[in-house]
């Protein structure tokens, strides 16, 4: 019988009903700015400061190093901006990120160079892994920030933070990480960490689209991506966004609540790598167990990602690819290509994103269909039929 | 990525997939490093193509091309199928998005590549052109 499953939870999640509730009263009963010295207004603030209080608890670390954003990419742009201009002063004109960071880390640091900072991108192992001899080789006194995914948003690969963290510090540079995928799917303890900076976004949680934040240790200065009226600190201005805010909060809270859930997850996840590398010529991207606990990356051999996304969707199954046939550009994924996958496998890649409303019964409906989907896909496909003869 | 209906059509039911094994002319295009491989074969009597088969490696939009330009050469003359332009493969589907138009490009040149395989094979001077400009790629 026909499902509807979502397995592309790592693009965006739905906004949760318990987050949703939260957000509502702020809508219309206390919609007041929290700047505004009237009963509203202070009524406002309040709510404001409860909610950074409940996220500095739950990523633990102080309420004053979190700085409201509009989402993961502006957080982005504002900590390698705002590291690189602020540390150029003491002479540091040089940036250091990896080849699979998101493009919103990757564009920024191309953007950088235009202005005359020097870039290095450092390399990952065929796992995704971030390679930490050549982090160290690059990595010098001129550093102005390291800039490394906490996990990969493609393959789900976790990245050994805390020592990117102290090779980072050890040359007296800031170590930056987009922790986009990782909030709500690993348990991250700032206090514990050493990142000088990270950034979230709320719809990979169940929150909604445009909040986000900037976690800055207390201690690290940088400099402002968007002047404006005083909030934040003087650090990033704009009215704040207290309803998404307010709903951001819950949803970290949740996440939190629901970690033990994620064995669950996990355990899907894992029988979904079962079953579909079990299928010919087909392979796991990413590392096996240091990977996010809902991210399944398989490449298949001899057919084209969109395709059988198309066919997924037909059946009822949202997944992704990294295929360039889902983009405008031509070349496929470039944290396939980074971790040493040819194009030819890179464009065969199908990616299936967990979460904590994921049932077993879902799990079972994907397996189901992605088999015969690839089979037909062979069957129609030149390169499969070269295998099939060569085998005669 | 939003298709046509008819897009969806040749997508989910594509005409003349396969091989013809003791075919007239057969045209690969393509390379899996973009993505996108298309190989047709031809079966010609007296200048007319009597059977086209195609099996393709690649996008919605490739798999839907390769169908629609095998129905618009089938069981016409040889001349016809060399004056098929991609413009006519993409206006038959009720358009393309713009990224996937190289797609219809790829199956104007395997029609050609494979007419150019059965002209070699029977002496006949291949008198036209093959390659598209791929700018608008």
């Amino acid at each position: 019988m026909k499902r509807f499953v979502y397995a592309d939870n790592a693009a965006t999640t739905p906004v949760s009903r318990e987050v949703l509730d939260a957000m509502l009263p702020c809508f219309e009963r206390d919609f007041g700015n929290p700047s505004s010295q009237h009963s509203l207004g202070i009524e406002a603030k309040d709510i404001l400061d409860d909610a950074r209080a409940r996220i500095a608890a739950v990523l633990g670390c102080r309420a004053d190093e979190i700085y409201f954003t509009s989402g993961g990419t502006e957080s982005d742009n504002w900590a390698i901006k705002g590291a690189a201009m602020r540390m150029r002063a003491k002479g540091r004109t040089h940036i250091v990120t990896s080849k699979i960071e998101h493009h919103a880390v990757l564009h920024t640091c191309e953007a950088l160079e235009k202005e005359g900072f020097e870039v290095s991108y450092v390399g990952v192992d065929s796992d995704g892994v971030v390679d930490l001899n050549e982090l160290r080789s690059v990595v010098t006194d001129k550093t102005a920030v390291v800039a490394i995914m906490y996990a990969n948003n493609e393959i789900g690969t976790i990245e050994p933070i805390e020592e990117i963290a102290e090779i980072a510090h050890a040359k007296g540079a800031l170590c930056f990480t987009d922790a986009v995928q990782a909030v709500g799917n690993v348990d991250i303890d700032l206090s514990k960490s050493g990142v000088d900076m990270l950034a979230l976004s709320g719809h990979k949680l169940h929150a909604p689209k445009g909040i986000g934040l900037l976690y800055i240790r207390k201690g690290v200065v940088i400099s402002n991506l968007i002047e404006g009226g005083g909030q934040e600190k003087r650090k990033r201005g704009g009215t704040e966004n207290l309803p998404y805010i307010v709903g951001l909060a819950r949803a970290l809270e949740i996440a939190k609540e629901k970690m033990p859930d994620l064995e669950r997850v996990a355990a899907m996840r894992d029988r979904l790598i079962e079953a579909l590398t079990a299928i010919p010529y087909s392979s796991l991207n990413g590392h096996r167990t240091k990977r996010l606990p809902g991210l399944v990356n398989v490449g298949f051999e001899f057919i084209e990602g969109e395709s059988m996304l198309m066919w997924l969707d037909m059946a009822g199954i949202c997944a992704s690819t990294g295929s360039a046939c889902s983009s405008a550009s031509l070349d496929p994924s470039h944290v396939l290509l980074a971790t040493g996958v040819p194009h030819e496998r890179a464009h065969g890649s199908l990616r299936l994103s967990l979460s904590h409303d994921t049932t077993d019964a879902d799990v079972d409906y994907i397996i189901e269909n992605v088999a015969p989907i690839v089979e037909k896909l062979r069957n129609m496909s030149p390169l499969w039929e070269d295998v099939v003869k060569n085998k005669k | 990525m939003k298709y046509s209906e008819k897009v969806m059509d040749h997508f989910t039911n594509p005409r003349n997939v396969g091989e013809i094994e003791d075919a007239d002319g057969v045209g690969v295009v393509g390379n899996a490093k973009c993505g996108d491989i298309m190989k047709m074969y031809l079966k010609i009597e007296d200048d007319v193509i009597t059977d086209c088969k195609f099996k393709t490696f690649g996008c919605g939009a490739a798999i839907a091309t390769s169908s629609m330009a095998t129905e618009l050469v089938k069981g016409h003359t040889i001349e016809e199928a060399l004056k098929l332009t991609n413009q006519v493969v993409v206006e038959a589907l009720d358009g393309l998005p713009p990224v996937k138009v190289h797609c219809s490009v790829l199956a104007e040149e395997a029609i050609k590549t494979a007419v150019a395989d059965y002209y070699k094979k029977i002496g006949r001077p291949v008198d036209f052109e093959i390659e598209k400009e791929h700018d608008e790629e």
